[in-house]
């Protein structure tokens, strides 16, 4: 039995993947998309929570592709909407597969046993 | 430490210059809040957060005193937070790595922080429900 994978009986590994960085500084943010995919396709449950200057990939108007592909295929992507407000992202302009949530939906993940990683 | 859950954080960044610092205590702050005890290891720069030479400071170009421009200082925060978990009733711990301190000189720290080492960060996430690393770049 490996991590990921469901069996009667087994648990499903839940991740917590947790970006900063803004998807236009660096590659970090489509990496951290490619790991959040292969861990969905190896059955994992994940929630990409994006803080700081990654909400700016939000955005309807900018929002990197890989966004739309891992809400598709299961992976939960949530924006800290705090940090959405900090930067004047109004709520009409985001992505509709993005979910605005507080810190206390991370916190929650965390305190359910999501394993984290932050970037 | 009771029986209360708890979450561990090991933070790394001096305050002022970037953004993780802000967020990590607004985690912190929304752990107690969820009624979670949260144990903190500050290392590297973080151990800079707790030091109580911090000042505060008015800002004449833009013509505010001292009060109006309520200049943040991290320490005073980490006091915030220590209340906060009394009046929640859940423990808080906040260590600082002491090797750490000792190559800042950052050893005058308010009383809600304690000297420690790595050990004691492997103790708090040994004894928490999840740890969540916040690495600097």
């Amino acid at each position: 039995m490996y991590a990921g994978q469901y069996a009667m009986g087994a648990t499903v590994t839940r991740y917590l993947l947790i970006e900063s960085r803004d998807p236009f500084g660096s590659t970090n943010f489509a990496r951290c998309c490619e790991l959040a995919a292969v861990l969905r396709a190896d059955g994992a449950d994940v929630a990409l929570f994006l803080v700081e200057n990654a909400v700016l990939g939000a955005r309807t108007a900018s929002r990197p592709q890989a966004l739309e592909k891992l809400a598709k295929n299961g992976v939960q992507v949530l924006a800290d909407e705090f940090a959405l407000r900090e930067r004047g992202i109004g709520s009409g302009e985001i992505a509709p597969t993005v979910r605005p949530v507080g810190l206390e939906m991370l916190i929650g993940l965390l305190a359910d046993g999501a394993r984290p990683t932050w970037n | 430490m009771n029986d209360t859950r708890c979450l561990a954080f090991l933070l790394m960044d001096a305050p002022f210059e970037q953004a993780r610092t802000a967020t990590a205590f607004r985690l912190i702050d929304a752990t107690l809040r969820a009624g979670i005890g949260a144990r903190v290891f500050a290392y590297e720069g973080a151990v800079s957060l707790s030091v109580t030479r911090q000042k505060p400071h008015a800002n004449a170009i833009h013509g505010r005193t001292l009060e109006e421009e309520a200049h943040p200082t991290p320490h005073a925060w980490i006091n915030a937070l220590a209340d906060l978990a009394r009046e929640q009733g859940v423990p808080f711990d906040w260590v600082n790595c002491g090797l750490c301190v000792d190559e800042r000189g950052a050893d005058e720290t308010v009383p809600a922080a304690r000297r420690g080492s790595p050990a004691d960060f492997w103790k708090m996430a040994q004894e928490s429900i999840n740890t969540l690393v916040i690495p600097t770049r």
